[in-house]
């Protein structure tokens, strides 16, 4: 919500909707008594300097009877909001929490009053209600109702297949916990922007019903009814037509617009501010004219927490590059950096980012979309639970490439039989969940070949996939860098994955690139302590298994712990006085191998091959 | 004693078979490997001891048991969904004890048990990177003081060092609780490590199941053979076919 604030239009959206407040509670009190005097030397008076909306029959002014009428539009809009949203989120949820037959019939309830008109629902009411205040705020909460129920039940739906629910299911949390402590806190916001929207929509549909005459009833007064009044004088007075309709345009506006404001906020693309930090300098001695070149990274969240510092690397078109370490070491973050998507408040410097030739940050949404793929650490989160999986492949076509819904479509089929997942016909018109881990994680590859991507970034792909998954996974990548010519950034904290795949690796930890080095020489040339210490904790199917498994002992530091010196200090075999008070550079070794550590490469080299296993 | 018993499970979704009369026994005190392609059917059966899908037809059965409630606990696959973002990772953990307990210093236990700092109880999951994620979901398992704990692919999201240190903790705390334990992983090399017995998943279908020893020395089915093949090894690489 509180970046919808930061957009021109939520600006001026939400200033509008103070000010609507501070009317509603204050004009009351402030104009009440002149809005209610009568004076009959002034009967229905035209625009003048004394009277700018002019007066109505009874002589009273009509610019004080707007300010005043706030109060009652306002309130009544949002207490028939309230009411339908609390109805709406009511009959939403409670299909979560009741047995199962139960369930069914409150759906199919809610599903055939989401198909009844809201107007004749309204009418309806006030049939039944009888004309007046209360039978409009019921008929108006009544028409929200329904379709807000529609929203939190496939919003419930969305979250129920999440496992944060299961695990928490499994624990034994009752259904009504589950509902109250998981399901509505992460559906909260998409609720409280619509919510939002309704207001807007009940404070013009209020105005409607009153100027119909089914709305507030004399004496009382609000905007539509004053609209009514002034509309029966509009040629002999238009300024008391005008003004109540004004205020009625406006505030619905305010609600309207703030509401999409807001949920901009929440979907959108944060942008990437970046601007170049001198400090740090890392030395590479690649001129950088790769198709990703990228120096001396950063990425900073607020509190002084910098989980990338200071990355330095190149790929050169057709390349496939491995980066390895360890958990939280930086590697998806330096991949969202490069992909633009590091979320607020997440702040991305840089010496330099550029891709293909130009600066990232100069590059439109639409290029990058196309020529930069994204495969994400967790495919069941990165598609929507409730569209078919051809239609969210397809959209990035239509959005990025303008092309038809049935030519997106086809497209996508295509490109899911070219990452072989079987029968993609059928297959394209099924939802998330009916696919395994595997054919997800190759459908979100599919969706990144709908462009003509120059670099495919994928974020651990094979987590969780099994072996023969796993393989058919990295060698779809590797088909679609050879036939493709396109380059691949494969991330992953499995180093034997990397060392089948690419052809340099570069070893993150602590936010910085601590050793990078052709692949083939992993095994044989790997120096730094901590890639050696990598190496020897991989199991393979001749460990021991009587003896505990190999590990570095420690943890990794967090990124607010990072303090002077070799961050891997605390856990080096080799560590010395200088490693905890001065942090060693990224420096070659040799051509193509470079290392961050104060040890000779011949003190490197013995305690690789000799020293700790 | 807790022996988990599978007893003629199968599980359909449409037409879709996706167990398949499976029926299999993780005996008290020991842990049984799993080990199968994608949708062969692991995890659906998995579900089925933890009663979050039900079963088409056969029973579930702790020590005889239908009612396992509590007494079977599961450790998630995926630790980026496996944990509420809005509720703190101390919370998600106190969720699944039994009441009576010192919620406060059992949360820091565990945390240490894993090797979280327990100064992190309050933060919220999107602070922690993945494989620190799953080691709280680990904890939140342990909390509930099963018999019987399912672990999916818990340490496919880990990093190796931290891969080996959950290893060593998940057999030590198995020793030590005497927890029987249903060990799912695609990582043989692992399922090795930590299994007594291995059993083969296929199409729905349990292939091969013996002591673990065996099973690798002596495959008996053909996918078995394959699955050993296909284990990644230091100095293969892969061929672009
Ligand atoms: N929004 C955030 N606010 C604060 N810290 C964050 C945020 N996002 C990530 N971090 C921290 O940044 C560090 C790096 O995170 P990142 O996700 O890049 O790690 P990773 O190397 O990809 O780890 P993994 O292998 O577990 O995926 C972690 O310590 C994490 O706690
Ligand atoms: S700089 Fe020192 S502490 Fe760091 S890796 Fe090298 S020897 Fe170890
Ligand atoms: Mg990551």
């Amino acid at each position: 919500m509180r970046a919808a604030l930061r957009s021109p239009v939520g600006l001026a959206s939400a200033v509008l909707l103070a000010l609507l407040v501070l009317l509603a509670v204050f004009a009351p009190m402030l104009w009440g008594d002149r809005a209610a005097a009568i004076d009959t030397d002034a009967l229905q008076q035209g625009a003048s300097a004394e009277h700018p909306l002019g007066t109505d029959q009874l002589g009273r002014d009509i610019l004080f009877r707007v300010l005043v009428a706030t109060r009652l539009t306002i309130g009544l809009a949002l207490l028939a909001t309230v009411i339908g949203v609390g109805t709406g989120l009511l009959l939403g949820s409670l299909p979560a929490v009741l047995p199962r037959w139960a369930a069914r019939i409150v759906t199919s309830a809610v599903n055939i009053a989401v198909a009844f008109p809201g107007l004749l629902l309204a009418l309806f009411f006030a049939v039944i209600f009888g004309t007046g205040t209360v039978g409009a705020v019921l008929a108006i909460a009544f028409a929200i109702a329904p379709s807000f129920a529609r929203l939190t039940q496939t919003l419930t739906a969305g979250i129920s297949g999440r496992d944060f629910i299961k695990a928490a299911r499994v624990c034994g949390v009752g259904r009504f916990r589950l509902l109250v402590r998981h399901v509505l806190p992460n559906i909260a916001e998409p609720l409280v922007i619509n919510a939002t929207l309704a207001a807007g929509a009940a404070l013009t549909s209020f105005a409607g019903l009153s100027f119909l005459g089914i709305g507030v009833q004399a004496p009382s007064y609000d905007w539509g009814r004053l609209l009514g009044e002034g509309l029966l004088r509009i040629y002999l007075s238009p300024a008391s037509a005008l003004g109540p309709a004004l205020a009625v345009v406006l505030a619905g506006l305010a609600f309207n617009l703030f509401g999409e404001a807001a949920a901009a906020a929440a979907g959108g693309r944060r942008r990437w501010r970046g601007k170049p930090v001198p400090h740090h300098e890392s030395t590479v001695d690649d001129p950088g004219d790769g198709l990703l070149t990228v120096r001396n990274l950063h990425v900073t969240f607020p509190g002084g927490i910098t989980p990338v510092r200071g990355v330095s690397f190149t790929v050169h078109d057709g390349e496939m590059i491995g980066v390895v370490g360890e958990s939280g070491s930086g590697k998806s973050l330096t991949a969202l950096a490069v992909s633009r998507l590091v979320e607020h408040p997440g702040s991305v410097t840089a010496d330099r980012l550029d891709f293909d030739g130009r600066p990232l940050r100069s590059i439109p949404d639409r290029d990058l979309g196309t020529r930069l793929a994204m495969v994400f650490q967790d495919p069941m989160t990165s598609f929507n639970p409730a569209l078919r999986i051809g239609r969210q492949i397809a959209e990035v076509s239509e959005v990025h490439q303008g092309l038809s819904r049935g030519d997106a479509l086809r497209k996508a089929t295509d490109r899911l039989r070219a990452v072989r997942i079987p029968d993609p016909g059928r297959r394209a018109g099924q939802y998330p969940h009916e696919f395994s881990g595997g054919m997800r994680q190759r459908a979100m590859i599919a969706m990144g070949l709908m462009g003509e991507p120059k670099l495919v970034i994928a974020d651990e792909p094979t987590t969780a996939l099994d072996v023969t998954v796993q393989r058919e996974v990295l060698k779809l990548l590797a088909r679609i860098r050879t036939e493709r010519s396109a380059a691949v950034l494969l991330i992953s904290h499995d180093i034997t994955v990397v060392a089948q795949t690419c052809d340099r690796v570069l070893v993150m930890y602590a936010g910085r690139i601590v050793e990078e080095l052709p692949t083939d020489e992993l095994f044989t040339a790997a120096r730094h302590p901590y890639t050696t210490a990598l190496l020897a904790a991989v199991p393979d199917l001749d460990t021991d298994r009587d003896a505990p498994l190999a590990v570095i002992p420690g943890r990794p530091p967090e990124p607010g712990e990072i303090t002077a010196g070799c961050p891997f200090a605390p856990r080096c075999p080799l560590a010395e006085e200088r490693c905890r008070t001065e942090e060693p550079e990224l420096s070659a070794l040799s051509d193509g191998h470079r290392v961050a550590c104060w040890k000779s490469e011949k003190e490197l080299a013995l305690a690789a091959t000799g020293g700790t296993r | 004693m807790s022996e988990l018993f599978f007893d003629r499970v199968s599980v359909r979704y449409g037409h879709h078979l996706a167990v398949d009369d499976v029926s299999l026994v993780v005996p008290h005190g020991q842990v049984v490997g799993l080990v199968g392609e994608s949708g062969s059917g692991k995890s659906t059966l998995a579900a089925t001891a933890v009663g979050l899908v039900p079963v088409t037809s056969g029973q579930v059965l702790v020590d005889g048991e239908r009612d396992r409630r509590r007494r079977v606990q599961m450790v998630f696959q995926d630790p980026y969904s496996s944990l509420d973002p809005r509720m703190s990772i101390g919370g998600s953990i106190a969720e699944g004890m039994p009441r009576g307990v010192d919620k406060k210093a059992e949360v820091a236990r565990l945390l240490e048990l894993v090797n979280l700092d327990p100064g992190r109880a309050s933060s919220l999951p999107a602070r922690l990177s993945g494989g620190q994620r799953q080691r709280v979901a680990l904890a939140r398992a342990l909390a509930g003081r099963p018999e019987v704990v399912i672990a999916d692919e818990i340490t496919s999201a880990l990093d190796v060092s931290v891969q080996g240190a959950v290893l060593n903790l998940v057999r030590d705390l198995q020793r030590r609780l005497g927890l029987s334990m249903l060990f799912i992983s695609h990582n043989l090399a692992v399922v090795r490590y930590v299994s007594d017995r291995i059993a083969v998943m296929k199409d729905g279908r349990i292939v091969e199941e013996g002591p673990a020893a065996r099973v690798l020395a002596e495959p008996g089915h053909e996918y078995t053979r394959e699955l050993l093949a296909a284990a990644p090894r230091r100095h293969a690489r892969l061929e672009v076919s």
